[in-house]
């Protein structure tokens, strides 16, 4: 396990964990404020406390942060070492330790890769949720690395995708790398971990509070060379994790919605600011690589009786029932056979309300 | 002077034999009745009293005291009021004592002196033929239902004069003709009416060949409560113990008068149902929908609206085929065969994957399928999706009637009882996993490819079991002895998918 910190970098991780608390007042402004140094920031919020603080903070030893993480199971790297993120160092405040779960040497891997990040509502419909699940899983089979920030909704089915089709990814939380937020994805979090990271600013264990989750926004889109916004409301929260992409020069892409829906409102807005329109893995590959560099894999289906490939076909251009069956000459028993077979190899799976859908 | 009548009360759906005895002794004029009766027990004595005096019969101005034995047996409803009458008139000599045994006596009555409809007369009867009676007097209106007990003598009468006529010795007046068995009417729902929904029809067949209970899934007006009403139309007649058990339990229930029900009940309760109302309950324990549809379907329509506690109450009538409620000191059971279709929108709003329709959010998705798991999931063999049939398929022609389905399923499910006999299951949907293991008999093919379901995680362990079941059924529709590869792989489409899927995180 290693532990690469320097002095300054464990001092300034310490100070933002003893902060904690005092940043959520004013947790609007949160980006300007880690602008600030550790001194201007112990002014501007440590409060009655502040001669207090700073004389801790000079007490704070490598040490200790070092004994934490390895208690915890987590690494850690500090902005001045090598292993750290490049993509990172462009934030105007780049976190000063970043806390890994997974592996460092995995992160840094899969960062070699083109990354995308994938974000959106925390409630999406079930259309975004399909959208991002089969965008982000093709995106894994073409080889990219799917960030993400394992929020309930759009986060998590990312997360899902990409594991589904037996892809790594990176989850950056807002609390501490080994603590699952929501709850609900403890299991989601162990999956990621198996094959993929997950990464914070903050030591482990700390549980996240709100000023926290903006502040992630920013992580996600440093680490990302494009940010895919699928769904989300009038002030949604991935709309932040967006305008970082945008302020970082990276890219933006948003998925079109209905046209009145109110999911739809924060990706038309990217749209009409300019994002790219991204109704496919494969857009995202041609914002990536450029138009036509690198094509979304297509699955085996050689072996398959041609019966099968036309059903095949029929549901990947969304036909389903008798008229996906009259395509391939089949009808109800045959039919419903041969969905299973196709389902057993993997290459149409139950969508919501049952529905089939091509991988 | 004492006189002693039979008769029967009606306990869950069983007779349970009764003594009526009336005492009549000098005294001041007065009439108890004793033998833990309800208050339309109690409120007898004024309908006897009228009834005497209307039927230009004496009412003696005694000590008349009733007793309904045993003391023990919780007596309800006006059912006793003949007999408590006729015993009076026996008391105090109006009618020959005599001619009151061997006779079973049931009825209400009026003020008048008429014998009302009173439900339950076929439990009645069963009741007084195993008792060894050889006469049941009942109201006119029973008398077709009471008749179908073979080996008594049914006098059917509509007043108390013609009842005590007939004891004294003047000839039982005919039963009323037999109302001629109305012909399947064109208006019975038949599968010849459907059109499209091939996959839901072929899952129909598979359900009432092999008894699976069926879930169909769909969004709003899809057709869902249309086919399952088609369903007792292809399952196998009654036989005639089945449909006297069923004719027995409606006529308890007060749904039925008329002679032998032919076919199969379907029953259809709200989803504001009880859990008493669904399994049978209250005080005293009357039947639930569940056992009057007995023998037949029981449709829960909308199965996410159900409350927790009627699902739960339906989990040992589908386990055990009765269901037993106990009340103080005695427990009573009731028969519950059913076969269960539940209809469910695929999510709060109905409709989940059809186009850009569904604006459900992940959350309610969860909480929709959390409300409709649980112990019932895990009796429910079959899943179907049901869609919108297409224009073009709306215009064509049917694809079979119910009398060609309801052929192959008759001989699939004497395929199953031959198979299955001394494993304790009547048809596939009953097999345990033993059972299953014993008489499945998958091919090589079929093994692996379930072993791969299996393995690749499309399949609980339980899961497995059903799909297993289903196989075999749809082997035995084709008339095949071994499961082949597109029997199992045909159950698997039709299988229940795991809680997770169809949400959108895993």
């Amino acid at each position: 396990m290693s532990a690469r910190v320097c002095p300054d970098c464990a001092r300034r991780a310490w100070l933002l964990e003893r902060l904690a608390g005092h940043l959520e007042p004013v947790r609007e402004r949160i980006a300007e404020l880690l602008e600030l140094d550790d001194r201007a920031l112990v002014a501007a919020v440590g409060g009655e406390h502040r001669s207090a603080i700073e004389d801790e903070l000079e007490r704070q030893e490598v040490s200790e942060l070092e004994d934490r993480a390895e208690r915890a199971g987590v690494e850690i790297v500090c902005r001045c070492d090598s292993a750290y993120p490049v993509a990172l160092r462009d934030l105007p405040s780049p976190p000063s330790v970043l806390h890994v779960t997974g592996s460092l040497e995995r992160l840094t891997a899969l960062l070699e890769e083109p990354s995308v990040a994938i974000v959106g509502s925390r409630r999406p419909s079930s259309y975004g949720l399909e959208t991002t699940r089969r965008i982000a899983g093709e995106l894994a089979r073409a080889g990219l690395t799917v960030v993400s920030g394992m929020a309930l909704g759009t986060d998590a089915a990312a997360h899902t995708g990409v594991l589904d089709a037996l892809g790594a990814t990176v989850a950056v939380l807002p609390g501490g790398a080994d603590v699952a937020y929501p709850a609900r994805h403890r299991r989601l979090l162990a999956r990621i971990r198996e094959r993929g990271v997950a990464v914070s600013e903050l030591g482990p264990g700390v549980m996240p509070r709100r000023w926290m989750f903006p502040a992630r926004n920013r992580i996600i889109a440093a680490l990302a060379d494009l940010t895919v916004l699928v769904q989300g409301r009038e002030r949604s929260g991935a709309l932040l994790t967006a305008e970082w992409a945008a302020r970082l020069g990276r890219g933006t892409g948003a998925v079109p919605g209905q046209v009145a829906g109110p999911l739809s409102a924060a990706p038309h807005r990217l749209l009409r600011e300019g994002a790219t329109l991204i109704a496919s893995a494969q857009d995202v590959l041609d914002a990536v690589y450029g138009v036509g560099a690198v094509l979304v894999p297509r699955r085996r289906t050689a072996r398959l009786e041609p019966s099968l490939t036309a059903l095949l076909e029929a549901i990947a251009d969304g036909e389903e029932g008798q008229a996906a069956f009259a395509r391939a000459g089949l009808v109800g028993e045959s039919g419903m056979a041969a969905l299973a077979r196709l389902e057993l190899d993997g290459l149409v799976r139950r969508g919501p309300g049952g529905r089939y859908l091509a991988r | 002077m004492l006189a002693q009548v039979t008769t029967f009360a009606i306990d869950g759906v069983d007779p349970r034999q009764v003594w009526l005895e009336v005492d009549i002794r000098a005294g001041l004029p007065a009439f108890t009745i004793v033998g833990l009766g309800d208050t339309a027990v109690r409120e007898s004595r004024d309908r006897i009293r009228s009834a005497v005096l209307n039927s230009r019969f004496r009412f003696p101005d005694r000590r008349i005291t009733a007793n309904l034995a045993p003391a023990s047996l919780r007596k309800a409803g006006p059912g006793f009021d003949a007999g408590l009458a006729l015993g009076l008139l026996a008391a105090s000599d109006q009618l020959p004592a005599a001619s009151l045994e061997g006779c079973a006596v049931f009825g209400e009555l009026s003020l008048g002196g008429e014998l009302r409809d009173s439900p339950g007369a076929l439990a009645v009867a069963e009741g007084a033929r195993r008792a060894g009676c050889t006469r049941l007097i009942v109201p006119r209106q029973r008398a077709r239902e009471a008749a179908l007990v073979e080996g008594l003598e049914i006098i059917a009468v509509s007043t108390l004069r013609e009842a005590a006529s007939v004891l004294a010795g003047a000839p039982a007046p005919p039963l009323p003709r037999a109302e001629v068995e109305p012909a399947p009417a064109e208006s019975a729902p038949d599968l010849a009416d459907v059109r499209g929904h091939e996959v839901p029809l072929l899952a129909l067949q598979i359900a009432a060949a092999g008894g699976h209970n069926l879930l169909m899934e769909g969004a709003p007006g899809t057709g869902k409560t249309m086919l399952a009403r088609r369903l007792p139309s292809i399952l196998p007649p009654l036989s005639r113990e089945e449909a006297i058990e069923v004719t027995r339990i409606h006529s308890v229930a007060g749904l039925h008068a008329r002679g032998l029900i032919q076919t199969r009940p379907f029953r259809a309760p709200h989803h504001s149902i009880s859990a008493a109302g669904l399994a049978g309950g209250a005080s005293p324990p009357r039947p639930g929908e569940a056992t009057l549809a007995n023998h037949g379907v029981l449709f829960l329509d909308e199965l996410s609206e159900f409350g927790r506690p009627a699902l739960e109450a339906l989990r040992q009538p589908l386990e055990d085929g009765e269901v037993s409620i106990v009340r103080g000191q005695r427990s009573l059971s009731f028969p519950t065969r059913f076969m269960l279709v539940a209809a469910t929108n695929p999510c709060p709003c109905g409709f989940a994957g059809v186009e850009d329709r569904c604006t459900c959010g992940e959350a309610d998705l969860r909480r929709h399928r959390r409300r409709l798991s649980g112990p019932l999931l895990d009796r429910l063999d079959l899943l179907v999706d049901v869609r919108r049939p297409a224009d073009a398929e709306l215009r064509g022609p049917s694809h079979v009637s119910s009398a060609q389905v309801g052929e192959r399923v008759a001989v699939a499910r004497e395929r199953q009882r031959a198979r299955l006999q001394g494993t304790g299951a009547g048809c596939n949907g009953d097999m345990d996993a033993r059972a299953a293991r014993h008489t499945a008999a998958l091919d090589g093919e079929a093994e692996a490819e379930l072993a791969r379901a299996y393995t690749e995680g499309l399949l609980s362990a339980r899961g497995r079991l059903r799909v297993v079941r289903v196989a075999r059924t749809i082997a035995d529709l084709a008339g095949s002895e071994r499961i082949g590869r597109p029997d199992l792989l045909l159950a698997l489409s039709l299988r229940q998918r795991l809680a997770q899927e169809g949400v959108g995180v895993g």
